[in-house]
């Protein structure tokens, strides 16, 4: 039997939608009881929430100050401790479980599986490789415990019709001193969240200008979508990084995927790959963007998206 | 500081566009562009700039994988580090092989800062700095675009989802750089001259008393799933129309 830990992710508040993806993955594992582990400062509602996530049978609650803000130091030595009694530990492969669990894999001495986007056994799954370019199927070690993270983009999130138990744990493991969490400057923005979102609207350095971005900002009002940008338009400062797509930004699934003024580069395709419908506006015809858009509208974007915002909203 | 340990993986260039083999063998590399994994580059770029603001003593980069390598390390030197060591192994380790093996660099070098990629772009795992630092019982600042060096402590501003975070965290410490820390110097000719004379050190794992440890296995490579290109629409009405008929308005 597969013994599964999901490290829930959290802003203190809520949980991160990361957390029901990574249940829907170990759900995929044969014969997993699901277990989700909360780390906080006060961690009741954050337990309560994890509680309702379908498939889980029990959540962990760990509260101390010292995890008030998820610093990996201080979390990998208290998952290691918790992690004695599982086959499986997972996290979601955001920054924050990028962060995490390979530092926990290195404690419980065994590689990590990054980038899970399909379970086939126990120990065997997939996951891409060379920005996506190739996928392939591993095994991790036999007769030891699998650590991995879950492609976000692979899985759809689970149903809150759960009812688990709620287990208030202490771990007794020795936290370092030498990390400090400082400070976060997260871009405030009633706008949907870029990796949950299910439209997204992407521009890139074709917009020229942090003023003209306005602009898909106004067209993604008009479709209720988040927004997101190619890497040229975060490295000219039309936006900010936490807006990026793509092979070093994020990798989304969204049902609607809009590019506008993006050329396609692999680095960028690789983050929209699991898109369901992609749009594409572009002036120059051969752009590879084409290549993979459903629907492609050649012509200046100038003229194109605020043309194409009035005809959204009527 | 007295040194700065920066790690250099040979991969292949990121413009190449990989393929898997037609018989699902593994990607094709035969005669492909190899190249220093581009965030490695950052991180060397990063100590160098550190070094030349007199911040510290010297560089030294490392490569942990087969002969080949030795071409990355020069061209690490002749961009300007001190020395280079060469680990050799049959292949390039898993991540946990390589930490260890870093970190018996790390007891021998006693660096007051290793500075890695975020990621290498073959495997795409990014454990290794993470796992160096677990293993060392240090302080860990991953997805780093930018550094600020403060004596005994490092000030890190981290690429994460929902922004930016600033980690403060003691040194040694283990930094792993994302793309936008800095724009890597070209190599200049004379440069590469100069590195020729530079020292490169040759140990094979075994002389670090240290074996390869149990990687996954890998058991096939497939081509992932292409999309198939769609339709062009002629303007804005007919894409307004193309996209209520999928049911996406
Ligand atoms: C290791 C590595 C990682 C990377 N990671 C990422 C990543 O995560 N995400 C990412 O996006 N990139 C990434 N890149 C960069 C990537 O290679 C491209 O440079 C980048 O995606 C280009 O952005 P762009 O399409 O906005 O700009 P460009 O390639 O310059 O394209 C601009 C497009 O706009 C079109 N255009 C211009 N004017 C108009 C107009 N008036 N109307 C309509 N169309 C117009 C042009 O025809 C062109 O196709 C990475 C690169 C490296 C080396
Ligand atoms: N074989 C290697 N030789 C030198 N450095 C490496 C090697 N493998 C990984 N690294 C370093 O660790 C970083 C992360 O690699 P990875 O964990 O494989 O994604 C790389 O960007 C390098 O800086």
């Amino acid at each position: 039997m597969a013994r599964i830990l999901v490290i829930a992710e959290h802003d203190g508040k809520r949980l991160n939608a990361s957390t029901a993806k990574c249940v829907a993955c170990a759900s995929g594992i044969e014969g997993a009881d699901i277990h989700v582990a909360v780390f906080a400062e006060t961690g009741e509602t954050l337990a309560a929430e994890a509680a309702g996530l379908a498939g889980v049978s029990k959540v962990i609650q760990v509260d101390n100050p010292a995890n008030a803000y998820p610093l990996a130091a201080v979390l990998a030595p208290q998952v290691a401790q918790l992690a004695g009694a599982y086959t499986h530990v997972l996290g979601p492969s955001t920054t924050f479980g990028r962060d995490l669990m390979p530092r926990v894999a290195a404690l419980l001495d065994v590689n990590q599986i990054t980038d899970i986007m399909q379970v086939l056994g126990s120990h065997t799954f997939k996951r891409p490789i060379y920005a996506g370019n190739a996928i392939v199927t591993v095994e991790a070690a036999a007769g030891k415990q699998v650590v991995g993270t879950v492609r976000m983009a692979s899985y759809r999130s689970v149903d809150s019709t759960g009812k688990a138990a709620i287990e208030r744990a202490v771990v007794e493991a020795e936290l370092p001193g030498h990390s400090r969490f400082v400070s976060l400057q997260a871009g405030k923005s009633d706008r949907p969240d870029l990796q949950t979102a299910s439209r997204v609207v992407s521009g890139g350095r074709a917009l020229a200008s942090a003023e003209n971005f306005a602009m898909i900002f106004k067209l993604a009002d008009a479709l209720g979508a988040a927004v997101g940008a190619s890497r040229a338009a975060v490295d000219a400062g039309f936006v900010p990084n936490e807006m990026q797509v793509g092979q070093t930004g994020k990798i989304i699934a969204p049902e609607l995927y809009i590019a506008v003024g993006i050329s396609g580069a692999i680095q960028h395709l690789t983050g929209i790959k699991d898109a369901g419908t992609i749009v594409a506006i572009n002036k120059d015809a051969d752009a590879p963007i084409f290549e993979v858009a459903d629907f492609g509208l050649v012509g200046d974007l100038f003229k194109l998206v605020p043309e194409l915002e009035k005809a959204l909203r009527t | 500081m007295d040194r700065i340990l920066v790690g250099l993986k040979r991969v292949v260039d990121y413009n190449v566009r990989v393929r898997v083999r037609s018989d699902g063998s593994g990607v094709e590399t035969d005669g492909v562009k190899m190249s220093i994994n581009p965030f490695d580059e950052i991180a060397l770029e990063e100590a160098l700039r550190i070094r030349e603001r007199g911040d510290a003593g010297e560089v030294v980069v490392v490569s942990i994988g087969p002969g080949d390598a030795q071409q990355q390390l020069r061209t690490g030197l002749a961009m300007g580090a001190d020395r280079a060591i060469l680990v050799e192994t049959a292949a390039a380790p898993d991540p946990l092989t390589c930490a260890r093996i870093l970190l018996e660099l790390v007891n021998r070098e006693k660096p007051d800062l290793v500075i890695l990629g975020k990621q290498a772009i073959d495997n795409d795992n990014s454990q290794t700095g993470q796992m160096l630092a677990a293993l060392w019982g240090r302080p860990q600042a991953t997805f780093a675009s930018k550094l600020v060096l403060n004596g005994a402590t490092a000030t890190v501003t981290r690429e994460v989802d929902s922004g930016l975070e600033i980690l403060e965290v003691d040194l040694p410490a283990v930094v792993t750089v994302d793309l936008r820390m800095n724009e890597p110097r070209y190599v200049k000719l004379p440069d590469i001259m100069k590195a020729k004379k530079k020292p490169l050190d040759q140990i094979p794992l075994s002389g670090l008393g240290i074996s390869m440890g149990d990687a996954p296995t890998v058991k096939a490579y497939e081509a992932p799933q292409q999309r198939q290109k769609g339709v062009m629409v002629p303007d804005v009405a007919a894409l307004v129309a193309a996209m209520k008929d999928k049911g996406l308005l």
